[in-house]
């Protein structure tokens, strides 16, 4: 499904990505760990297409198709659904508009045929019910005045709607107490199907007891410095990120 | 704007109304009384000396007055029409909204049986010139009270040839119960100059909704000269709404002059979506304690039109709060003008008044022009301005296209929730509603200059509706 | 209240303007009045070539045909341009100091009042200096350990005489004659100032430093100060004055021109503190000054540093034109007025090149009857692409006799640019003054130390030596007789 190949990216001539290699087929789950600065933002953020950094090298395949080419709705219209670490609040627009906006773009895209106002309502309040959101959420602006849960659980709320094929998940985790953790990882969980696949981003191994990965990678410095299965993440809780660079810087 | 005529300026311009003026002399003094005479001959004196504003005239700067200065505009000394029924030609309507609904047709009141009605509870509304007929008392006293003729501009021009308008008088303890709407209307096929003299006085503890809107009946040029004269009693309320969508050759130069009284309240509403040239004036003087007032306004410009918005709240007392709050977008080659000043007058003290203007400039052909001014003289305030000018949120932007929306739909929206804090401001629901759909067509490049009243934008059948002149 | 009250009794009663002293020095005085002769008088004095005598009378008839300017927000005393002297200097038995040891004895003696040691071996600090007195510079130190590095600091009029290439290829070129009604009498009559000349790759070793001193009565002050950093070059420049206490209002009307090539970078402070006039409003310099920078090539940076604590009248604008891409413009300004003072100030940037960027942090402070206006304009050109501006102006009130005004013009016409201002104005926090008395500090300091606090972002940006000299100088602008 997504393929990368030496991927290099960097910021203001500052290399960030140093050569990433990835490849996700349908149906698996990926956690992407690393150190702070290690370029997982930046990872998450180029997939879905922020036109602030240089692409220097390397090719990101998606579906067959050339990605990088790809402008970000047409990326998100493809199904590929990035969770925000920090969403960014709009004032003045309202959750219910945007996200009928959105789904219905998808759905011309798909060449399926535009919701109603009450259809989406329907499906909205299905959805709702998922990740255990209030409707009074709904009812506000764009993350505007949202906790940091709230806007965690609204990512995920908006994934269930856009029913992507490819989510990454920039530390959805990050900032939740222990019952928002829970119900963004049944959300999740729930969502995940054969034909679909997640990428978590995340800084802690925490996540990974309710959203279990089939694979676990270490960026470090840029690049994938270690792949292996979810006790990698156990492995790499008991000894810590010191650890990695240890053995990096080794070799 | 259309056949400019570049010999013909402003001199020329003064000099042709001061004998229009002296020759037609007969249409302006036979309703007029001693007082109104007086003030009628103190701003012909004015507009005489001072003539019209030059480029020199700080709140004239940006705003280009050659192109109004023609020398083939008509001029309606008397109503076309005396009597006709109003339901025929036009109305308007806002879904859901019940309101008073009055009409002025190039500047005349317009009515079906009487020029004047007076409601249940006491309240007068109908035509400035009958009012000055048989309230002389109630008019008199208020007219000419607060618009300023002592200086260059279109006040003492409007003083001079001031006939007709609307009026509106609240007795005290009163709350109107529906919103009074009215709509000025120019319809004419050669050029024409109107000048349109409001007078509204809001009694003690009394509260009155008024929504005014201006728009063409035809792409005709026009020039309207609109002076009101608003005046809040103590503890009196008003909801004020000015909706202007005119065509592009239509110049509309509007002067409100507000007077607070103590406790009184003030929410002021300018919404301008088209139109050729457009400049907003609003003169506020806080002369009791306790006032409030929020002025709001919001301008969306495009292709080449301009529009300036200057704004000065005077603080004369203490205890008493301002904000003005202008949003805008402009595009294309228009231009955008706001400038407002907070004038704190010695010993006002712990007066808070703000100012904020922010603007969306979409190309580099548009400008904006802002200058929210600050002048203060007393200690224990609490004053801020600020004005921005910028681009939509570029994080935002990537927000919405990553869920899927196109770079114009994430545009718009963005525009759309940009005016929504103005929006909000807007107290009357259904009105609320029908401005914001207004709003989101006009981003949309669906609304352009309609014929129709925009209110009613979407209904090619005018509407009946109801009307106190019935 | 009735506490409120005396605080602010206190702060209207009269300063202490420790520099209102007047040396008496032997001086020659040009007779009063404007006339093409008394600009062939000057230029004559001064030797100066045919080029610099031909400026002068074409700034002086287009001057004539002028009116002065009256936008502003002050008001003053008509002003008779034939009642003023325009020339006067010191008279020394040599017209020009080959060194320290020729100057007058009192002369050094005024300037070791006024605080500024001209003797190079008694100034501690690295700071070069050019000392000038009415319309003639004095002296001028560090020079020669400056030419080795290719700096040329002097006064103009030296410049005149030993690089007239240099002042004929820049003169005017920011500040045109045609400016401004003061801007075209300064190019007319302009008396003396400093030269400086910083070539390519050189970072200038210390900061360069003009001491301007108004002594003789019933003249003015028309200095002009030309500063040109080639590429790659630094210089950090001072720029201080004051004048005797007299009844009568004086003119100063300088011109201050800086140019920034590529990379170069310029940092102008002034601290200008001339007679303010006594309480009632009397006397007192009128400072009418045109100051303004380009930065002409990529990458160039001016910043105007101004702390305003003098003059009865303040009209003063440093503005910047940044037309090179990249390049950057700051003004941080403190201005304080006391007593009757007004001062009307701020900035202008304008940008036309592609990512320029520009700050303005302004802090006004009003005390007793006074007036004080930030006025500036931001103007963003069609195709000064992705330019930045923010500005922050902020007012303090003082008692309830004084004004503070924000004019802030904003001209955008590019849209991938943002410009943001901000401003503020409140009276001084009593929360503030509370906790500091209850920690025992007395009125007078708890206002000096909120007030410095207040002005700390501006005043942070002076060199160190000029930062304490503006801190002290805020508080006894507004402590009054309370010292």
């Amino acid at each position: 499904m997504l393929s990368i190949k030496n991927l290099k990216v960097s910021v203001e001539g500052k290399p960030i990505l140093n050569g990433l290699n990835l490849e996700v087929a349908e149906g698996e789950v990926h956690a992407i760990m690393g150190p702070n600065g290690s370029g997982k933002s930046t990872f998450a953020s180029v997939i879905a297409g922020r036109d602030y950094f240089d692409i220097k090298e390397g090719e990101v395949k998606y579906l067959g198709k050339n990605l990088l080419e790809m402008s970000p709705e047409m990326r998100s219209k493809e199904g590929i659904f990035l969770g925000f670490q920090y969403p960014v609040e709009i004032p003045g627009v309202s959750m219910t508009n945007f996200m009928r906006a959105a789904l219905n773009e998808k759905r011309e895209h798909l060449g399926l045929k535009q919701l109603s106002g009450a259809e989406f309502i329907k499906i909205m309040e299905e959805k709702q019910e998922l990740v255990n959101i209030q409707s009074k959420l709904t009812n506000r602006s764009v993350n505007e005045g949202f906790s940091g849960g709230e806007k965690k659980k609204n990512e995920i709320f908006q994934m269930a709607l856009l029913e992507p094929k490819l989510s990454v998940l920039d530390e959805t985790d990050s900032g939740l107490d222990i019952d928002a953790l829970k119900i963004v990882a049944n959300g999740v969980n729930y969502l995940k199907r054969k034909d679909n696949a997640t990428i978590l981003i995340t800084h802690y191994q925490r996540l990974l007891d309710y959203i279990i990965p089939d694979f676990v990678h270490v960026l470090y410095d840029g690049k994938i410095v270690k792949s292996g299965g979810k006790e990698l993440a156990l492995e790499l809780e008991e000894k810590g990120y010191e650890w990695i660079k240890e053995i990096t810087n080794k070799e | 704007m259309a056949d400019n005529n570049n010999t013909y300026n402003s001199e020329n311009f003064k000099n042709n109304l001061i004998k229009l003026y002296e020759s037609n002399r007969k249409y302006f003094s036979s309703d007029s009384s001693e007082k109104t005479q007086k003030l009628r001959d103190k701003a012909f004196k004015s507009f005489k000396e001072y003539g019209f504003p030059n480029k020199k005239d700080e709140s004239w700067r940006f705003s280009k007055l050659d192109q109004l200065f023609r020398d083939d505009y008509e001029f309606d000394f008397e109503p076309k029409l005396k009597k006709f029924d109003v339901n025929k030609i036009f109305t308007c309507d806002v879904y859901d909204l019940d309101t008073y609904c009055v009409t002025l047709i190039n500047g005349w009141f317009a009515y079906k049986n009487s020029p004047l009605s007076v409601l249940k509870d006491g309240t007068i509304i109908g035509s400035l010139s009958k009012a000055l007929e048989i309230y002389p008392e109630i008019v008199e006293k208020s007219i000419g009270s607060t618009a300023k003729i002592d200086q260059p501009g279109f006040v003492s021009l409007n003083t001079t040839f001031m006939q007709d308008g609307l009026f509106i008088y609240v007795p005290d303890n009163i709350e109107v119960e529906k919103p009074v709407q009215i709509i000025s209307i120019v319809d004419s096929k050669n050029p024409i100059f109107i000048q349109p003299r409001n007078l509204i006085i809001v009694g003690k503890n009394s509260k009155l909704s008024l929504i005014h809107c201006d728009h063409s009946l035809s792409h005709n040029i026009s020039f309207t000269n609109t002076v009101s004269e608003i005046i809040l009693n103590e503890n009196s309320y008003i909801d004020h709404y000015k909706v202007q969508n005119k065509g592009r050759n239509s110049s509309l130069i509007t002067s409100i002059f507000f007077k607070q009284k103590s406790d009184s309240k003030i929410i002021n509403n300018a919404i301008t979506l088209n139109g050729g040239f457009t400049k907003n004036q609003i003169d506020l003087q806080i002369e009791g304690e306790n006032c409030s007032s929020n002025l709001n306004g919001l301008y969306i410009m495009d292709k080449n039109q301009h529009v300036d918005n200057q704004v000065l709240v005077k603080h004369n007392k203490s205890n008493s709060y301002s904000n003005q709050l202008y949003k805008g977008i402009v595009n294309d080659q228009a231009s955008a003008v706001f400038s407002g000043k907070v004038y704190v007058e010695k010993d006002s003290q712990n007066t808070k008044a703000f100012q904020n203007n922010k603007n969306i400039l979409l190309t580099d052909e548009a400008t904006i022009n802002t200058q929210p001014f600050l002048e203060i003289y007393a200690d224990d305030v609490k004053c801020s301005h600020g004005a921005t000018v910028g681009q939509l949120d570029s994080e935002a932007m990537f927000y919405l296209r990553s869920r899927g929306l196109c770079e114009q739909t994430s545009k718009q929206l963005l525009m759309y929730a940009f005016t929504n804090e103005i929006i909000n401001e807007i107290s009357i629901e259904p009105l609320k509603n029908n401005i914001a759909s207004l709003v989101e067509k006009r981003l949309k490049g669906e609304l352009s200059i309609c014929d129709q009243c925009i209110l009613n934008c979407d209904s090619s059948e005018p509407k009946f509706i109801q009307n106190i002149l019935d | 209240m009735q506490k409120d009250k005396n605080i602010i009794n206190k702060f209207t009663e009269e300063s202490d303007y420790k520099y209102g002293f007047y040396s008496d020095i032997e001086t020659e005085i040009a007779p009063k009045g404007l006339t093409e002769e008394t600009i062939h008088f000057i230029s004559k004095k001064k030797n100066e070539p045919d080029f610099m005598l031909e400026f002068r009378l074409k700034a002086f008839r287009h001057w004539q045909t002028m009116k002065e300017p009256e936008w502003a927000h002050v008001k003053y005393q008509p002003i008779n341009y034939q009642d003023i002297s325009y020339y006067a200097a010191p008279k020394t038995k040599k017209p020009k100091h080959e060194s320290i040891e020729d100057v007058d004895p009192e002369l050094i003696e005024t300037f070791n009042k006024l605080g500024i040691p001209l003797e190079e071996q008694k100034i501690l600090s690295g700071v070069a200096v050019d000392a000038v007195m009415d319309s003639a510079s004095i002296a001028t130190t560090y020079k020669k350990k400056l030419a080795k590095e290719g700096i040329i600091f002097s006064s103009f009029s030296e410049a005149l005489q030993e690089h007239p290439e240099l002042i004929k290829k820049h003169i005017a070129t920011v500040v045109p004659y045609t400016d401004n009604f003061f801007a075209a009498l300064n190019s007319a009559v302009f008396s003396d100032g400093s030269f400086v000349y910083i070539p390519k790759g050189v970072s200038c070793p210390m900061d360069l430093s003009t001491y301007f001193r108004i002594n003789s009565a019933n003249t003015g002050q028309f200095e002009r100060t030309l500063i040109v950093a080639e590429e790659g070059s630094y210089v950090s420049y001072l720029e201080g004055c004051t004048a005797p206490m007299r009844s009568e209002n004086q003119l100063h009307a300088a011109v201050v021109e800086i140019i920034a090539h590529k990379n170069a970078e310029v940092k102008y402070s002034t601290v200008q503190n001339w007679y303010p006039g006594n309480k009632e409003g009397k006397g007192g310099i009128y400072n009418f000054v045109t100051k303004r920078g380009i930065c002409k090539e990529e990458n160039a940076k001016i910043s105007w540093t101004q702390v305003e604590t003098g003059s009865s009248v303040t009209w003063k604008y440093p503005s910047l034109i940044l037309k090179g891409d990249n390049s950057k413009g700051e003004f941080f300004s403190v201005a304080v007025t006391n007593n009757k003072q007004q001062a009307d100030t701020g900035t202008k940037m304008i940008h036309l090149g592609n990512n320029t960027k520009s700050s303005i942090i302004s802090k006004g402070i009003s005390a007793g009857f006074s007036n004080n206006s930030y006025r500036g304009l931001v103007k963003i050109g069609k195709n000064a692409n992705n330019s930045r501006n923010f500005s922050q102006c902020d007012s303090l009130l003082l008692g309830d006799k004084c004004g503070a005004h924000t004019f802030p013009y904003i001209e955008a016409q590019n849209k991938s640019s943002i410009v943001e201002h901000e401003a503020t104005t409140s009276k001084i926090s009593e929360d503030q003054l509370f906790y500091c008395l209850q920690r025992g500090i007395e009125m007078d300091n708890a206002i000096g130390l909120i007030v410095n606090g207040y002005a700390k972002d501006v005043l942070k940006k002076l060199p160190m030596e000029f930062a304490v000299e503006a801190e002290k100088l805020l508080s006894i602008s507004l402590e009054g007789s309370v010292g």
